[in-house]
């Protein structure tokens, strides 16, 4: 098919061998391992994001088979174990009730993340879509998107909340809702950012150049290289969310009593702190827990992601 | 102006007719609007012949990527025409834009840009495949996409790789074979080998040489560098300022110019024999390219031109035949032939 004998690749390729016996085979169109397994892989190797992860994922699983891991009920009272300071048949102790708390923090645990997950969901989807558009298509639609973005943004946060759920009434539901709103307008800045950055790239130009619809540009080339800095934000934000649940629960706006919630527990053992401390430390310490862990994951996120931090990294920290 | 259309129409693939691509300047502050035009094309009359390379050379800053980039509609046009093959494709859009795309690749200057560092060689070089239905499954296409890097001199087992494993050299191959998968007939290498070192930048050009030929492709190849252009080009067009001020066979403009901007760009070619380049005559040009949005009246090289005089501020002048056949020259010193200024009564050029 040629004409004259081909010039040899300019120098044997870096990383040649570096991929475990995954010599390449015939052309594929898929890269040798799936970028999920290298990020999880990278993610391995950093020893505070790894422990955090383990930390989250027993945390989830906690949340998720809540009723066979929690000793008690959530509600079962029990007069004679009023108060009860920790001790064996209790670890985390009883509260003004006689219920157990470690019972009742396991079962918040399922409150507290469902109501992250979904809120930051929400946000997540509606924000990077509206940030998308926004960073991409410039102009009017940008001005009219993040316009908006910044009347939500203007509002503080909690009292954006308080006042959805003013509307809608209180409940867990509502709550995911009114946090999501709250953090659509962080997404939507956070993607756009990364958006304008990318929307330049000469590869995107380079996409256009062969026919490349805007569509195709957008979800091949603009959101996956615009991804980094939103997976963060989608971690940090859990932890936020956690938070703001916890807050609103503790404002009384969020999950009602008596249904466990770690915010709502904090603010039952207020009144206690003195007498019983266990009644809001745990609860407590499950939030900082949970918050840190979603803050560290985030940090080896970022790092994991990076392109240029794979090869290093891959290449067994050359 | 009919001087540029002195060959056969059915040769011509390519066909400019007064390109302009004009960008607002935005003023400072509260004055956003009306603070004036910047002139980076500004009235190109170009024809590429089927099959030819032609180099379009110039400064940076006067057009010529601007101008290559509208031609494939990567830059939308102010005004003029471009005809495709025969067809206008100046304002066409959706399926007529994507067919342009198809039947025209580009090859962009900085191959660590221009190629997405999340998705692997094969993803990258098979997106025009995808993007025109042009191998239905993915069998097909990895295979194609084999093909098409041992087309350009890469083992087609690095096809899963990222581009951050690979050099500089062969990050442009990965590039050039992306804009050949659309099995085109017309190809823009904007600074195509600009950013690659030497010795890599002989590689690829022999390449680009050995490709047009197997593949019969036309080559606009803009370039800076004139012993390149020289080396690839079969005619070599001279831009200066948003215009071309000098167009011709390679040979012609290469060792005869008629158009003092262009004795003084050659001038400046080293030229690798002791002797000869003590002897070399340098054309030392005066002062800056002026400005695109404040462009110079009548003969736009007039200010640092050493030969000025009494019509180049009042003709603007046409591209006329001047020295070899085929050899076309901006320049009133082969007769004065143009666009006379229009004036106010002042005496100060109105704006064209």
């Amino acid at each position: 098919m040629t004409g004259q004998p081909l010039p040899p690749p300019d120098a044997p390729i870096a990383g040649q061998g570096d991929a475990k016996g995954t010599s390449p085979g015939p052309t594929t169109l898929r890269p040798a391992r799936p970028r999920w397994r290298e990020t999880l892989g990278l993610l391995a190797r950093n020893p505070t994001a790894a422990v955090a992860s383990v930390v989250l994922l027993l945390i989830v699983v906690l949340a998720v088979f809540d009723d066979t891991f929690a000793p008690e009920g959530a509600n079962e009272i029990s007069v004679t174990d009023r108060l009860q300071s920790p001790s064996w048949s209790h670890p985390f102790g009883t509260d003004d009730l006689g219920r157990d708390i470690l019972s009742r923090v396991i079962l918040g645990a399922s409150v507290s993340l469902k109501v992250g997950f979904l809120a930051v969901g929400f946000a997540l989807v509606a924000g990077t879509l509206i940030g998308l558009l926004a960073g991409y298509y410039g102009r009017w639609v940008d001005d009219v998107l993040m316009r908006v973005m910044d009347m939500l943004f203007a509002f503080p946060a909690v009292l954006l909340a308080i006042a959805v759920l003013a509307v809608r009434g209180p409940g867990s539901g509502n709550t995911a809702l009114a946090i999501g709103i709250v953090y659509t307008p962080i997404f939507a800045r956070v993607t756009r950012a990364s958006v304008l950055g990318v929307r330049e790239e000469v590869y995107v130009r380079a996409s256009r150049s062969v026919g490349a619809s805007d569509w195709r540009i957008l979800t091949r080339h603009i959101l996956p290289n615009a991804a980094p800095p939103i997976i963060v934000q989608t971690s940090i934000s859990l932890a936020f969310a956690v938070l703001a649940e916890a807050a609103l629960s503790f404002l009384g706006l969020g999950t009602q009593p008596p249904n466990p919630s770690w915010g709502l527990m904090l603010a039952e053992g207020r009144g206690y702190i003195e007498l019983a401390w266990w009644l809001a430390f745990f609860p407590g310490m499950a939030i900082f827990l949970t918050v840190l862990c979603f803050n560290l994951l985030g940090d080896g996120l970022r790092d994991a992601l990076d392109p240029r931090q794979r090869t290093l990294m891959a290449g067994g920290g050359r | 102006m009919n001087a540029v259309t002195a060959v056969d129409a059915s040769d011509v693939l390519v066909s400019v007719r007064g390109l302009e691509v004009h960008f607002p300047v935005r003023g400072e502050g509260i004055r956003k609007k009306g603070a004036g035009v910047l002139r980076a094309v500004d009235g190109v009359d170009l024809d590429i012949l089927r099959g030819e390379t032609l180099g379009l050379v110039g400064e940076s800053g006067c057009g010529k990527s601007t101008l290559g980039n509208a031609v494939l509609r990567l830059i939308p046009p102010t005004g003029g025409s471009i005809d495709f093959a025969g067809t206008d494709v100046t304002s066409v859009g959706g399926k007529g834009l994507r067919e342009l795309r198809r039947r025209a690749g580009m090859v962009f200057q900085d191959p660590f840009a221009s190629l997405d560092p999340r998705r692997t060689v094969a993803q990258t070089v098979s997106e025009p495949l995808e993007v025109h239905g042009l191998r239905s499954g993915k069998r097909e296409r990895a295979a194609r996409v084999g093909e098409l890097l041992e087309l350009v001199g890469l083992d087609p087992a690095v096809a899963g790789r990222y581009p951050h494993e690979f050099s500089g050299g062969q990050r442009q191959r990965v590039g050039i074979a992306r804009a050949l998968a659309g099995e085109p007939d017309f190809l823009v290498c904007d600074e195509a080998i600009a950013s690659l070192d030497v010795s890599v930048q002989a590689q690829v050009l022999n390449l680009l040489r050995r490709l047009q030929k197997q593949l019969g492709l036309t080559l606009l190849f803009i370039s800076h560098d004139l012993s390149a252009v020289r080396h690839i080009s079969d005619r070599i067009a001279v831009m200066y300022l948003g215009r071309i001020v000098e167009i011709g066979p390679a040979s012609a403009v290469g060792s005869d110019p008629q158009m003092p901007y262009t004795q003084a760009l050659l001038s400046a070619v080293p030229v690798p024999h002791p002797a000869l380049e003590r002897q070399r005559q340098r054309v030392v040009l005066r002062g800056d390219v002026p400005s695109p949005a404040a462009v110079p009246s009548g003969c736009r090289f007039r200010t640092r031109c050493p030969y000025v005089f009494e019509p180049c501020d009042d003709v603007d002048p046409a591209l006329q035949p001047a020295g070899a056949p085929g050899q076309l020259a901006a320049c009133h010193l082969h007769g004065v032939v143009g666009t006379p200024v229009e004036r106010t009564p002042e005496g100060v050029p109105a704006e064209p």
